[in-house]
């Protein structure tokens, strides 16, 4: 397939204004300012199928048609660059290699809603990235396509960066947004949507990387041609994050719908050291795991992964071999959702931690069988009791690996250790 | 008004009323803790989770407003299953140690775990999170960190009321705390309303750690005597001693809030200083007496003035007397004496707050307005002094006024003291007492029934907690009792009696009765 997001693998310097420039950059720009009105942008978009790649797959076009028009205040386009789900690393590969797409797309989602502001709230430990990104910023800045007067258009859209400080709440949208306002970043209640009122209480639109990246290519080749590639509802190409017991991990693209057989087997080079395929999480470690069985079934596309009972999410995809002790992988997750709950809402605040003992225990061999019950109810009663989904990101997974796996689970209970471990490796454990 | 179903009751509710507000107006209590209707919306707690119909999900009460055809259940399987599972949540790492905590008894996690939960816990006491204990953070203010839910109610009312935000949340997931700023304290003259709100033992008072079980407590409706915003308050007492004072929500006064001044100003009203006896200036000495020695001693030198001619006699009427007070001196000196030499004073003396943009006045007199509502001011006091100076006032009646201490003693004495007579009411031994010829004890504002009107003209209801100490009585009994003594005549003198005499009387008070005032006071007349 042709690379569309990820050219910079063809041309080299990609990330250079004048390589960009000559390989079209900027053109899809001059259409949206010159030859199409606001609204056309906004229907072309709606038209082309585009969903959020962040991770929630809410159309692009309709997310804009939400803003509303000859807003009395400023209207703001926040790019979301604070990328920290575990096992995705798109976002990444983008800002560092090829900014620019993203530069354009962030200028046409101002264009099209109005927006003279846009705020990129980068990860906080994205150092390099933030870098690449800036010099991009000041090269596009010095050839006119950020300031005051885009292209001469007289429309002026002015971009910041603005660094986290290493929370992973801050890229859920509304926690970004109070965070950009220097307040702590506890997700908002919504109603208002950021549409509404977002940043500083104004109509705001928020974008991933990886979306505003697939804007300028719609733009400039039009929906259907968009729409074309994968299935109609869910099209387009899709940055897969592949991870974990592959022999080629990386970071491929690839349309979407792909099978996720030929992702691990085809494209991935297959399991590692030649062992069974035991689990894959399909989109990051917030949603449901897949069983090998499962997963060889499943196309990746968001429609398809849902139907087949989990999510696409960010497409990191984790993949996990006969060796995995699927207790120790739970117990990981459940560790991350616990460090990273921001602790606004009793149920994730105080669940999240009560699972992650929970998990502790029985991963040390110290776990009762009624714990798995109480695993499976702590993690229902988070569920959707809260602002926003983190509390489902730690429910979702419990969910799926105790049923999927319970044998593993009722093996370190019954054999008071990990069955997975050697001996060696089962004393560091009891000591940590 | 939108028209929507709860729990199987048709209610109507303006629009932008949220389901809290919307069930209680219907009885329908929902549970809560980090709502506070004077705060901001933040929905954190998440215990007021109620099904919607037609909604996905539990939606949370606080920040769902009404609508057109909405049919809410507070009690189905499924909010139940949500509000159970937020009350677990709660308590995991909660210390439940009750039994030392002075929450208990009026703590919303015991009372919805009474109400909501009721299960035995499914968490090992030994996984329990610490944090700190027993934190001072300034103001008379204690933190427990282990009982806090995090509802950020305090931190919501130093942000949004007092505007001084001394308190956030630090940490984050279930490390989460509340403290102070580094380096700050809470410095704060509202502090105490954050430990009223707090909905459980989190925030407690120094002052009254350890000192009561709320159960044994009695609360009484009143009105805080400390400015003359007047605070509408709860004195909360045992065995005739208040333990604490809190705030008693009025919207017309003081929303839901009290300053600490007001607040810890309880100590005053029990002092040592207070006065249980009458007393008659005997060799430079005040001696005990019977109330019926006094009045007879009282009632007689007036009698004898009186013969001589009425406005022989006059009265000032301090600014800490009630309406019925103030009313029932006026009608003694002019009704049944016949005189027409009465003055009002409103002192407040220096060095004590100014006014403020919430709530304390610099005016530390409750009822001066009530003062000036019948007519009586500074102004009077200069004809007063005239009339002394001509030899033509001879007895003084002062109730509730420390003329000593507001013009000095040598400026009292030369204006003052060419009296022949002077007869003090008062609750506490002050320095006008030791110039007086008979001292009358009278009750405090706990220990009566009657009214203050605010500088808004807010008339608002004082009940008796408790009675005064030893023989002191309330100031209009014993007015009474002089007025009964002189004219022979008996006359109801209790304060409802004396309201409505007052309000036929009194052009500002007309149509008011005192039961009529309800809880949240009335409105002077233009």
């Amino acid at each position: 397939m042709e690379r569309i997001l990820t050219r910079w693998m063809d041309i080299p310097d990609l990330r250079r204004i004048g390589v960009y420039e000559a390989n079209g950059g900027y053109q899809a720009l001059r259409k949206a300012l010159f030859e199409m009105t606001p609204e056309q942008i906004i229907n072309e978009m709606k038209a082309s199928n585009l969903r959020g790649r962040g991770g929630a797959a809410f159309p692009t076009g309709v997310k804009w048609s939400f803003i509303p028009p000859n807003s009395k205040n400023p209207v703001y386009v926040c790019c979301n660059a604070d990328e920290s789900e575990p096992g995705t690393f798109a976002n990444r590969y983008l800002l560092e290699n090829d900014p620019h797409p993203i530069i354009e797309g962030i200028l046409i989602a101002c264009r099209a809603v109005g927006a003279h502001t846009c705020y990129v709230y980068m990860r906080g430990e994205f150092a390099l990235q933030k870098r690449c990104f800036e010099q991009a910023l000041t090269e596009a800045r010095a050839q006119g396509y950020v300031g005051a007067n885009v292209m001469g258009s007289g429309f002026g859209v002015e971009i910041w960066v603005h660094r986290g400080a290493g929370a992973y709440i801050c890229g859920e949208e509304t926690g970004l947004l109070e965070s950009l306002e220097g307040k702590r970043a506890y997700p908002r209640n919504r109603p208002p949507f950021p549409a509404i009122q977002g940043a500083f209480g104004c109509p705001t639109v928020v974008n991933n990387v990886e979306t505003l990246a697939n804007v300028p290519h719609i733009i400039t080749r039009g929906a259907d041609w968009y729409r074309a590639i994968g299935p109609e509802k869910s099209p387009g190409p899709k940055l897969f994050c592949l991870s974990g017991h592959v022999n080629r991990p990386g970071l491929y693209e690839l349309p979407m719908g792909f099978p996720l057989k030929d992702l691990i087997y085809e494209v991935g080079g297959g399991i590692l050291d030649g062992k069974k395929l035991k689990a894959v999480i399909p989109g990051g470690s917030s949603f449901p795991v897949f069983t090998a069985e499962e997963a060889l079934k499943v196309n990746m596309d968001f429609d398809s992964v849902r139907a087949a009972g989990s999510l696409m999410g960010t497409a990191g995809v984790m993949v996990m071999h006969e060796d995995t002790c699927m207790v120790d992988v739970l117990k990981t997750i459940a560790h991350f959702y616990h460090h990273e709950s921001c602790g606004q809402c009793t149920p994730c605040r105080e669940g999240t931690g009560w699972i992650e003992k929970l998990m502790a225990g029985l991963e040390a061999g110290r776990g009762r069988m009624e714990d798995l019950e109480t695993l499976i109810s702590a993690a229902s009663n988070m569920e959707g009791n809260t602002i926003c989904v983190l509390a489902d990101s730690l429910s979702m997974p419990v969910k799926s690996f105790i049923p999927k796996f319970r044998s593993e689970f009722e093996a370190h209970i019954k054999l008071g250790r990990c069955p997975f471990k050697d001996e060696a490796r089962q004393q560091e454990s009891a000591a940590a | 008004m939108p028209k929507l179903t709860i729990d199987g009751k048709e209610i109507e509710a303006p629009a932008g009323t949220n389901l809290i507000q919307a069930a209680a107006s219907a009885g329908i209590e929902i549970p809560h803790y980090c709502y506070h209707p004077a705060l901001s919306v933040v929905g954190n707690c998440r215990m007021c989770l109620v099904e919607v119909e037609k909604t996905p999900k539990p939606q949370i009460a606080c920040n769902t407003a009404v609508a057109e055809g909405m049919v809410v259940h507070t009690k189905s399987d499924r909010a139940k299953a949500a509000q159970r599972a937020v009350l677990e949540f709660l308590l995991i790492n909660h210390p439940i140690d009750c039994p030392v905590c002075d929450q208990a008894g009026e703590c919303k996690l015991q009372d919805y775990y009474m109400d909501y939960d009721r299960q035995p816990s499914r968490f090992p006491l030994a996984s329990k999170n610490h944090k700190g204990k027993a934190i001072e953070i300034g103001s008379g203010v204690m933190l427990d960190q282990e009982r806090c839910i995090l509802c950020a109610r305090c931190t919501r009312f130093f942000d949004e009321i007092t505007h001084s935000g001394e308190l956030a949340i630090f940490e984050r997931g279930d490390q989460n705390k509340i403290d102070v700023w580094p380096g700050r304290k809470v410095e704060n003259k509202y502090a105490g309303n954050a430990v009223d709100i707090c909905p459980v033992g989190a925030l407690t008072e120094k002052d009254f750690r350890f000192r009561m079980r709320v159960w044994y407590l009695h609360r009484t409706p009143s009105v805080c005597g400390g400015c003359e915003r007047g605070c509408a308050i709860g004195i909360h007492h045992h065995s005739g001693r208040i333990y604490r004072i809190k705030p008693r929500y009025n919207p017309e006064v003081n929303s839901y809030w009290m300053c600490d001044e007001g607040r810890h100003g309880f100590a005053a009203l029990q002092s040592e200083t207070r006065l249980t006896t009458p007393l008659f200036q005997s060799d430079g000495r005040l001696v005990p007496e019977s109330w019926e020695a006094a009045i007879g001693r009282a009632a007689s030198r007036i009698t004898e003035a009186k013969a001589a001619g009425a406005r022989s006699i006059g009265a000032v009427a301090g600014a800490q007397s009630t309406n019925e007070e103030v009313f029932a001196l006026k009608r003694l000196i002019s009704a049944t004496i016949g005189s027409d030499r009465i003055a009002g004073l409103s002192f407040t003396p220096a060095g004590l707050s100014g006014d403020d943009d919430l709530l304390i006045r610099a005016n530390k007199n409750p009822n001066t307005r009530g003062l000036s509502a019948m007519g009586l001011s500074e102004a009077g006091l200069e004809p007063l002094e005239r009339s002394i100076a001509a030899a033509e006032l001879k007895i003084l009646i002062v109730l509730r006024a420390d003329l000593v201490r507001a013009l000095g003693e040598a400026e009292f004495s030369r204006r003052f003291g060419a009296l022949d007579f002077m007869i003090v009411l008062n609750t506490d031994a002050n320095e006008t007492c030791q110039m007086a010829n008979q001292v009358l004890p009278i009750a405090a504002y706990p220990e009566l029934v009657g009214s203050f009107t605010n500088f808004k003209g807010r008339v608002q209801r004082l009940r008796r907690a408790f009675d005064a100490p030893g023989h002191a009585l309330p100031a209009i009994e014993v007015l009474g009792k002089l007025a009964e003594a002189i004219t022979g005549a008996k006359s109801p003198n209790d304060a409802e009696a004396v309201f409505t005499a007052m309000a036929a009387c009194e052009g500002p008070f007309s149509g008011l009765t005192l039961a009529s005032l309800g809880a949240h006071g009335a409105q002077l007349a233009e």
